[in-house]
């Protein structure tokens, strides 16, 4: 009733004012009487307060386009499905920053302008960073910065064991040691194994590093990397625990001093100065040498679809705002990024030689949607994560988890 | 008081009734709709339309495109084959069975025996009753992560116990054969208090008198047990199970906190399998995920209609 009575008053003013002419006010009622020249941009940073460098950097782009901006902050996990419901409700906020394997999703269910639509310049991003928000030649979204994983280890643990952590160049001599480790008393390795995405995650440097493709789970490259991930669970290398552990109870295994590595991400450099111990940065090697391709963590920059296409012009400014150089540079130190322009990758390295081997390893980097994978990834991924969950607690042997895995995966994917 | 209020109120209606019955022929059918109002709106909105947009999701084929744009198409009984033909329907199934089943008889057998131990008010019975609530008061984010912790493989403290005992450590929550035990155990823990307290009241209302002349006539304290408390006991029994069932069924926070369901869906059960099709993944599978939730409802559905029946059954 009331809405009727006030969206009739609203009819009765525009046509009053079309009658009489007045522009002004008409146009200030028409985009400001609605939102009032606010902009609502949602991220999933709940960490971050009023009075963080984040949201004073959000505020300073909107005052900077000339307008308010209300921001909101999620946890991660409730991001997809509250965008998902924003979109039916058609109230989707003007950006969405949201975690990279989301954005085919929400690509696929159209809630996604393109970059082409929005005209914002990608070109200056790294190909492989922006991969993940590519689908069908489309691009949907801009990294806000990108961060992965890497093998930490403990210096004091390798020391007394006799190992030199620079010349672990593939699995062979990672495995070797271990095993050393093993025989001077301390743990091997620790990483998340866990039935969630988030041990894909963890598994893919492995996967990846093989030379395994997620099309051909049971291929005998992805075999090898399972058989990998077992040996050391079964030879005691890696506790049994890794089937429970997140990547944060990973990393509180690492905490105690009493493990050698610990596969984690970039986020925990700050904890990592916090444990009291030295410590050191590896990337994951690959099977037959070299810097696994780990996948890439870290969110886009998204810009949902609006009935008014109107605001596409603010909001292509809010997005430039925020991840240009400057302010991408800044961003991605708060949140412990490594930046997605090589640009501003040079400038972090040179303010912190420590994120030299991060950056290396963002570079090596892949999403784990790109190859134009998209919405197949989420039901290959969870067939994998059951197959080394069944692999690892002995209730399957690496091959045929892989083999019964990859049915699942081609059946959901057909 | 409360004796004070519940007998005043009915005294006076059949007068007012009267009073007011002839203004009621005409303006009172809208009065008496105006009163349920609040009633029914508040039960169309929480309770039939969530019921009614469960169906629909599980009955129609839904993408994450079709969610958006609400034109999901109509599938019938596609969703339901689908989970139906899922290498992880049986499991999950045995899994819901065994987990509802298993908790049940232990929490209600514990509980039952402790709230006879409790009736008998010796000294400190309230203060020792009053720990066994402890279950019931901690937040269950707080008791699962617990239990998580003290079982787990490598430091947790149930297998720092074994080893003490020299018996080989088990692999509580990562061992395909043991997670749903581990599952079950906490839950039996978390379980026992309500149990306990429902049944404690139950005792208390029956007559000390009874057991006198049982008492007189000779009966030891297991024949009191069998022939007095039990009998005199089933429609309160009857209700906890009843309440018992439902909650174990829809049991979810402490598997997905324990367990996550794994590993390898060893300890997955409806519950928590709905919970991963249609939140667990980053592309949500609400068809599938709401007629694992609807087959839920039906399973808690059908233990109400028995207990239904077993109360109509008593009465008559």
């Amino acid at each position: 009733m009331t809405t009727l009575r006030r969206r009739a008053a609203a009819a009765f003013a525009i046509t009053a004012c079309l009658v009489a002419g007045c522009s002004s006010s008409s146009e200030s009622s028409g985009t400001g009487g609605e939102a009032g020249g606010t902009y609502t941009i949602w991220d999933p940073y709940p960490q971050f307060d009023g009075g963080s460098d984040w949201v004073k950097l959000l505020t300073g782009c909107g005052t900077d386009a000339g307008v308010t901006v209300e921001r909101t902050g999620y946890d991660t996990t409730d991001l997809t499905n509250k965008a998902l419901l924003a979109a039916q409700q058609g109230n989707s906020p003007d950006v969405l920053i949201v975690d990279n394997p989301v954005v085919s999703t929400l690509a696929d269910a159209g809630v996604l302008t393109t970059t082409d639509e929005l005209k914002v310049d990608t070109s200056a991003i790294e190909p492989n960073l922006l991969a993940a928000g590519q689908i069908g030649g489309k691009t949907y979204g801009i990294p806000i910065g990108a961060n992965t994983l890497a093998l930490y280890y403990n210096k004091a643990v390798l020391d007394s064991a006799g190992v030199d952590p620079a010349a672990i160049k593939d699995w062979a001599a990672l495995t070797a040691a271990l095993e050393k480790v093993k025989a001077s008393g301390k743990k091997g390795i620790t990483f998340s194994a866990i039935g969630t995405e988030e041990g894909s995650f963890q598994f893919l440097p492995w996967f990846w590093g093989s030379g395994a493709n997620l099309t051909q789970l049971d291929s005998a490259q992805g075999i090898a990397a399972l058989e990998l991930w077992n040996g050391w669970v079964k030879s005691g290398y890696a506790p049994n625990s890794v089937l429970n552990n997140t990547q944060t109870t990973s990393w509180q295994e690492f905490a105690t001093g009493d493990f050698a590595f610990s596969e984690n991400g970039t986020w925990q450099l700050a904890n990592a100065k916090k444990t009291g111990f030295a410590y050191g940065i590896i990337p994951i090697p690959s099977r037959a040498g070299g810097t696994a391709p780990a996948p890439t963590g870290g969110e886009f920059v998204t810009a949902p679809v609006q009935a008014e296409t109107g605001r596409y012009a603010v909001t292509e400014k809010l997005i430039g705002c925020l991840t240009s150089a400057d302010n991408a540079y800044t961003t991605d130190t708060t949140l412990s990024y490594i930046a997605a322009t090589e640009a501003v990758q040079q400038k972090q390295v040179a303010a912190n030689e420590e994120l030299k081997v991060w950056v290396d390893a963002v570079q090596a980097a892949k999403g784990r949607t790109s190859d134009d994978l998209g919405t197949r990834y989420p039901k290959i991924s969870q067939p994998m994560w059951t197959a080394f969950q069944a692999a690892l607690s002995g209730s399957a042997s690496p091959a045929d988890a892989l083999k019964t895995a990859q049915t699942t995966a081609a059946a959901a994917t057909k | 008081m409360a004796h004070d209020v519940m007998t005043r109120v009915p005294a006076p209606a059949p007068a007012d009734a009267g009073a007011r019955s002839p203004r009621r022929r005409k303006g009172g059918h809208w009065t008496a709709w105006a009163f349920l109002a609040p009633v029914v709106v508040y039960l169309v909105a929480f309770y039939a339309y969530p019921l009614y947009r469960n169906l629909d999701l599980s009955l129609r084929h839904y993408t994450v495109r079709s969610f958006v744009q609400g034109d999901a198409p109509f599938s019938g009984l596609d969703n339901y084959r689908t989970v139906f033909a899922d290498p992880a329907f049986g499991p999950a199934l045995l899994h819901t069975l065994v987990f509802t089943f298993v908790s049940i008889a232990f929490q209600f057998a514990i509980g039952l025996a402790l709230a006879v131990f409790f009736a008998q008010n010796f000294r400190l019975s309230a203060t020792l009753r009053a720990l066994f609530l402890v279950p019931w008061l901690l937040p269950l984010i707080v008791s699962a992560s617990t239990w998580t912790w003290m079982l787990n493989s490598d430091s947790g403290i149930v297998n720092a116990a074994l080893e003490l005992i020299h018996v080989d450590p088990v692999n509580w929550l990562t061992s395909p054969d043991w997670a749903l035990t581990s599952v079950i155990i906490a839950n039996i823990w978390i379980g026992i208090p309500f149990n306990l307290v429902v049944l404690y009241s139950g005792l208390q209302a029956i007559p000390a008198d009874v057991y006198e002349a049982a008492a007189i006539d000779g009966a030891t304290g297991w024949q009191r047990f069998w022939r007095i408390t039990f009998p005199l006991l089933r429609p309160v029994s009857a209700i906890t199970l009843l309440l018992g069932l439902v909650y174990t069924l829809k049991v979810f926070d402490i598997i997905w906190i324990m367990t996550k369901g794994g590993p390898a869906d060893a300890s997955t059960t409806f519950a928590t399998w709905s919970y991963r099709l249609s939140f667990g993944n980053l592309l949500p599978e609400f068809g599938p995920g709401a007629a694992v939730g609807n087959l839920l409802i039906l399973m808690a559905l059908f233990f109400g209609l028995l207990y239904i029946r077993f109360q109509r059954r008593q009465s008559s």
